[in-house]
């Protein structure tokens, strides 16, 4: 509703910001991937090491597997439980931190468990997970939670809890209810912290998944990288890890969209 | 609106002009800071009346509890005869800090008390429209609020206050964000538009000259506990250009006679 309304020309005589016929930001964007590219290429040909393939070769590699289904099955494998366990985390630690934010009891309830999950080291614990759900999809979804899940909570909580104090006033004085403070003012003013929150679980979630791949089921994505290290394919595996940081990065900007779309409409502009 | 003809006093007993908030008794603790001791006030319907005092004397706690933004310690506020417990539809109020939502245009801003209320997208936004137009801002409906100065981030503060319709407007050091000169044109504006709406005002402000020039009543307030020092009523007419006011014998003796008052709490 405030996305459609939020589209206004340029002032006049401002200067054109754009090269090639794209904005600035994107030519330098692009123009920064391409330099790392480059270097990577270059480092890969001098070799800086033999388990260092170059640019070229891992791209190759790549393309081949995506086009013999390897990746994409492996894919299949991953985004199955991480799907999964980051939509519980999203969904439930979003919630739980909300309520922390706003009630005494639920803090003091929450704070201590996510407090310590966070702090603790989730990966050492891992392999213990199997003890209570196996080493199916269950055990690697939890694995995801572990990880994804105190990060979330912890960010959406301490955001709440420090929503703009004024703002809150300004909802009373006009005579807002409790649930219009909570979500016309409260969540919208917590949501760059909420969503900086599920970027980073959505971060240590893919952490989770491949931990837990590499630790208790060898399959999907996970496995496809410790099994072209185990027989020195280094072009493949770097190609397993690159379409990780490429998933990332689309995640990441997926959920930024959303934000901007959703809740803060007034960054688009900035 | 009509219902203002046929608010006949309730109260036959009360001087005119009638007094729309009173401050009863009022007194205020933050744990053990002792912030306002006492006080009681008249806020005649239609008049300016401003609070000003020394820093940390319990202005803008006064303002607060009137709006009923918190809770007095002892004391009562009345709205009209009755006594309130909290905000209400009467009275809105204008933050020192604009308080404006930065995810929203302008538009929705002003409109958001309406918003809260639920009235009509459509209808609001008319509403809305009209007094940011009032204001000055038409033409920046759509924009947002880090795109805007301060002094226009205020009015669009003080649009949101006045599209409610409330007869009473509370407002904090309204132009404390807004250079010399704008403060001058806003203050000369803000006294049009009261003018025209026969609202009420209870006005927090530091500026002596500020306070002379829009007010009919002045409360000085002693350094904390907050108390009443004095009542000043400077009796300025406004049918002058602004600036005559501001040469008027009038005007430069109530300023004078302020200061002259404050200067000893700084010592
Ligand atoms: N939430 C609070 N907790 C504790 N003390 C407070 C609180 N708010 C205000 N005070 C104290 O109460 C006193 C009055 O505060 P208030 O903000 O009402 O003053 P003021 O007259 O508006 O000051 P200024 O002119 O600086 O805005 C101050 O001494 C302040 O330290
Ligand atoms: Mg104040």
């Amino acid at each position: 509703m405030l996305a459609a309304t939020s589209v206004t020309p340029h002032a006049k005589g401002e200067k054109s910001d754009r090269l090639f016929g794209m904005s600035d930001t994107l030519f330098y964007r692009i123009l920064s991937v391409l330099i790392v590219f480059g270097v990577w290429e270059i480092a890969g040909m001098i070799p800086i090491s033999i388990a260092f393939p170059t640019f070229s070769s891992t791209m190759a590699a790549m393309f081949e597997m995506i086009f013999d289904g390897r990746l994409i099955y492996a894919y299949g494998e991953t985004l199955k439980p991480l799907g999964m366990g980051v939509a519980i985390s999203a969904f439930f630690g979003v919630t739980i931190g909300v309520s922390m934010g706003l009630n005494r009891l639920s803090q003091w309830v929450w704070e201590p468990i996510f407090v310590v999950l966070q702090a603790s080291p989730v990966a050492a614990l891992i392999p213990l997970i199997t003890y209570a759900y196996g080493i199916g999809i269950t055990a690697k979804t939890v694995a995801v939670i572990m990880l994804a899940a105190p990060i979330i909570v912890l960010n959406t909580y301490k955001a709440v809890r420090n929503a703009n104090p004024s703002l809150i006033q300004m909802c009373r004085s006009f005579q807002g209810t409790r649930l219009q403070e909570i979500w016309i003012v409260i969540v919208p003013n917590a949501a760059p912290v909420i969503f900086a929150g599920l970027r980073l679980g959505v971060a240590a979630g893919f952490i989770g998944v491949i931990l837990a791949e590499l630790l208790i089921t060898p399959t999907g994505i996970g496995d496809l990288i410790s099994y072209h290290r185990s027989i020195a394919e280094y072009d493949y595996m770097y190609a397993a890890v690159f379409t990780i940081i490429v998933f990332s990065a689309v995640m990441v900007g997926f959920l930024e969209t959303v934000e901007i779309k959703y809740f803060r409409p007034e960054k688009k502009k900035v | 609106m009509s219902d203002v003809a046929t608010a006949a006093p309730l109260n036959p007993a009360s001087a005119t002009p009638e007094n729309i908030v009173e401050v009863r008794n009022i007194s205020k603790f933050y744990g053990s800071v002792h912030a306002l001791d006492k006080i009681n006030l008249s806020f005649p319907k239609g008049q300016m009346t401003t609070l000003l005092g020394p820093s940390g004397c319990g202005k803008t706690t006064l303002l607060k509890i009137i709006a009923g933004l918190l809770e007095p310690s002892d004391g009562e506020v009345l709205i009209n005869g009755k006594v309130v417990n909290g905000p209400g539809p009467e009275r809105a109020f204008v933050f020192q800090d604009f308080a404006l939502l930065p995810w929203a245009t302008v538009l929705r801003n002003v409109a958001f008390g309406m918003e809260l209320a639920k009235v009509p997208k459509a209808e609001r936004e008319d509403k809305a429209r009209h007094y940011i137009n009032e204001v000055g801002l038409s033409g920046f409906e759509d924009k947002y609020p880090h795109e805007l100065s301060g002094g226009m981030r205020q009015r669009v503060g003080l649009a949101r206050a006045m599209v409610v319709k409330a007869d009473v407007l509370l407002m904090d050091e309204p132009f404390s964000a807004v250079d010399e000169q704008n403060r001058r044109k806003f203050q000369e504006d803000l006294l049009h538009l009261l003018a025209a709406e026969n609202k009420t005002v209870i006005f927090v402000t530091h500026s002596i000259e500020e306070a002379v020039y829009v007010s009919d009543q002045i409360v000085l307030l002693s350094p904390r506990p907050g108390q009443i020092h004095s009542i000043i009523r400077p009796e300025i007419s406004r049918d002058t250009s602004p600036d005559d006011i501001r040469r008027d014998k009038k005007y430069l003796d109530a300023v004078e006679n302020i200061w002259t008052d404050l200067r000893k709490y700084l010592d």
